[in-house]
């Protein structure tokens, strides 16, 4: 990693340049607060049940049978927000061979030297993997927790049943947990502009150029230069 | 427990020691199930309603002397009736009163997640403090003898007290006081489990139950409820009685290494990205070049 990092080039962007295009629709931008909102809820209660060092959280959410009530119905208003973002954006998500070749090099992108990677479409190798990884973790999270939910529903004839579901559930959750600390921090405080056009739906057209250039050339009709 | 604030250590213008001191004060209770001289009266049964203020409910019929087939939230002392054949093919009925074994390591206790919602007192009784109760169903996880059981009405779980309210002000269980046959004792544990001993060696050497024994599982640490058995060998036959109950190795497995792991994990990937934005700092958008820039 290198300090001149910083003062690489000259930073001066044109009116061209922060000129804004549509990133995200109205639609997309609702459904995926919605996801961000209904997991929040998901993680607060959750974590309360998961530690006595985090019982407090149930207290901020209405106390512990409160919280117990609601957390299956938000997880599964969680999985209505998935199902809903698999439509929007299921498409965009597939990887190619510019993602498996970044994904290779994804030290690069780590250490912010993001100018040694391949070109990115509407979405990187990284916002692919944690979207097809929390795809697959709702769907885990759902079967487990249902058979968590209805505890009178499983006979004791099959009570290994509830011992799978618990050790599936608590470890998808945390691994949720883990992506979702990693997506919250990139989109926040990392990537400069991408909250942002979760709440606007726009971005620059430098940011476009800078972290997703092969959907700039695409939605601003320019056909990739030859090298 | 209650006895034991209130054990004098000294006494004013009194010559000589304090009369009992040194004594050794046992506080561990124990229920002890004869069930080689039950007669499936459900006296018990009824006694238990009657003391925890349910009524009877509606229950099926299952070919079986057996009132409903495992205990329910507002039914926590059941006979288990069991039909057994024997080597010479005459037939024997097992009956067995199950009700909470009060466990001296308590699955239901180690699972919980809300606080204060079960506790384990000194004298060895495992109760449940609805109040705190928030029907997450974990005990039921947690319990290898099939025990908590959950009320969709009041969304939280009941199981026996093993009459905690009667017990702290010196009273026995409802079920002991309503047994008719005696089968059915309270006491300190060492007398119950001398108590228990002795009858087993009973039936051994004078009933011909050459394997007659005292159930009072290792696995749990031991209960506040033990059985005698005609055949300690196979308690399966009484209904469902595990052989070897432990907390089950999922729950270990879910609330030990996992939460350990978990929470490593979640610290430590905190820390790994407030390490990373301190050390290479935000990405941030780059001018596009001229050749890139303007109307295509
Ligand atoms: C998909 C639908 C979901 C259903 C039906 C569901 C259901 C449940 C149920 C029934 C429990 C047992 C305790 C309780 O009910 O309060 C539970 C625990 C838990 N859930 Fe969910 N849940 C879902 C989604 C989620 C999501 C999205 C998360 C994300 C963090 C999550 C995290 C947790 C955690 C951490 C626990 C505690 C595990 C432990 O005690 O070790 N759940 N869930
Ligand atoms: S029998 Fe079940 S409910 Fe009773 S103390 Fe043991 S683990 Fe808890
Ligand atoms: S249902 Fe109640 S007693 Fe059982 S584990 Fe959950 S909070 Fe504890």
């Amino acid at each position: 990693m290198s300090t001149t990092d910083t003062v690489r080039r000259p930073r001066t962007t044109t009116d061209f340049d922060e000129e804004l295009i549509p990133r995200y629709s109205f639609v997309e931008r609702v459904n995926h607060w919605f996801g961000a909102a209904t997991y929040s809820y998901c993680l607060i209660t959750g974590l309360a049940f998961w530690t006595p060092y985090l019982y407090w959280l149930a207290a901020i959410v209405g106390g512990g049978p409160t919280a117990r009530f609601w957390h299956p119905w938000f997880g599964i208003f969680f999985v209505v927000s998935q199902f809903l973002m698999f439509l929007h954006w299921g498409g965009d998500m597939e990887m190619d061979n510019d993602d498996r070749v970044w994904a290779d090099n994804i030290k690069a992108y780590i250490e912010n030297e993001d100018d040694k990677l391949p070109p990115v479409g509407r979405f990187n190798w990284g916002q692919k993997l944690y979207f097809w990884a929390m795809v697959g973790s709702t769907i885990l999270l759902l079967l487990s927790g249902f058979v968590l939910w209805y505890v009178e529903a499983v006979p004791w004839s099959i009570h290994i049943l509830r011992y799978v579901a618990i050790l599936i559930h608590a470890s998808v959750a945390v691994l949720t947990i883990g992506l979702f600390l990693i997506h919250v921090y990139m989109s926040t405080l990392l990537e400069e502009g991408s909250f942002a056009s979760m709440v606007h739906g726009t971005v620059t057209r430098a940011w476009a150029w800078t972290f997703h250039r092969k959907w700039y050339y695409e939605v601003t009709g320019r056909s990739r230069p030859k090298q | 427990m209650s006895q034991a604030s209130t054990e004098i250590i000294r006494i004013s213008g009194h010559a000589g020691a304090v009369p009992g001191a040194g004594l050794n004060r046992e506080f561990q209770v124990c229920k002890l199930v004869d069930t080689t001289t039950c007669i499936g009266c459900k006296a018990c049964e009824v006694a238990c309603l009657e003391w925890n203020g349910y009524t009877f409910t509606q229950t099926s019929f299952n070919n079986s002397y057996q009132t409903m087939p495992e205990t329910a939230w507002n039914y926590w002392n059941l006979i288990k009736f069991n039909e057994h054949e024997r080597d010479d093919g005459s037939m024997m009925l097992l009956m067995r009163k199950d009700q909470c074994m009060h466990c001296e390591e308590p699955g239901c206790l180690e699972a919980c997640p809300a606080d204060g919602a079960i506790v384990q007192y000194a004298n060895g009784i495992v109760d449940f403090q609805e109040a705190h109760c928030i029907g997450c169903g974990y005990c039921v996880t947690g319990c290898p003898f099939n025990i908590p059981k959950f009320s969709p009405e009041a969304h939280k779980v009941f199981k026996c007290t093993l009459c905690n309210d009667r017990v702290s002000v010196g009273l026995e269980p409802a079920c002991i006081k309503a047994c008719p046959t005696g089968c059915l004792h309270f006491g300190t544990k060492s007398e119950m489990k001398e108590l228990a001993e002795f009858r087993a060696e009973q039936l051994r050497d004078v009933s011909g139950f050459a394997d007659a024994g005292v159930y009072d599982p290792a696995g749990v640490g031991g209960t506040h409820v033990i059985y005698v058995l005609h055949d300690a060998k196979n308690p399966e036959l009484y209904g469902g009685l595990p052989k070897d109950p432990h907390i089950p190795y999922s729950v270990w497995l879910w609330k030990k290494p996992l939460k350990w792991l978990g929470n490593l994990a979640m610290i430590g990937g905190i820390v790994g990205l407030a390490l990373h934005y301190l050390r290479v700092g935000p990405k941030k958008e780059e001018p596009i070049p001229p050749e890139d820039r303007g109307p295509s």
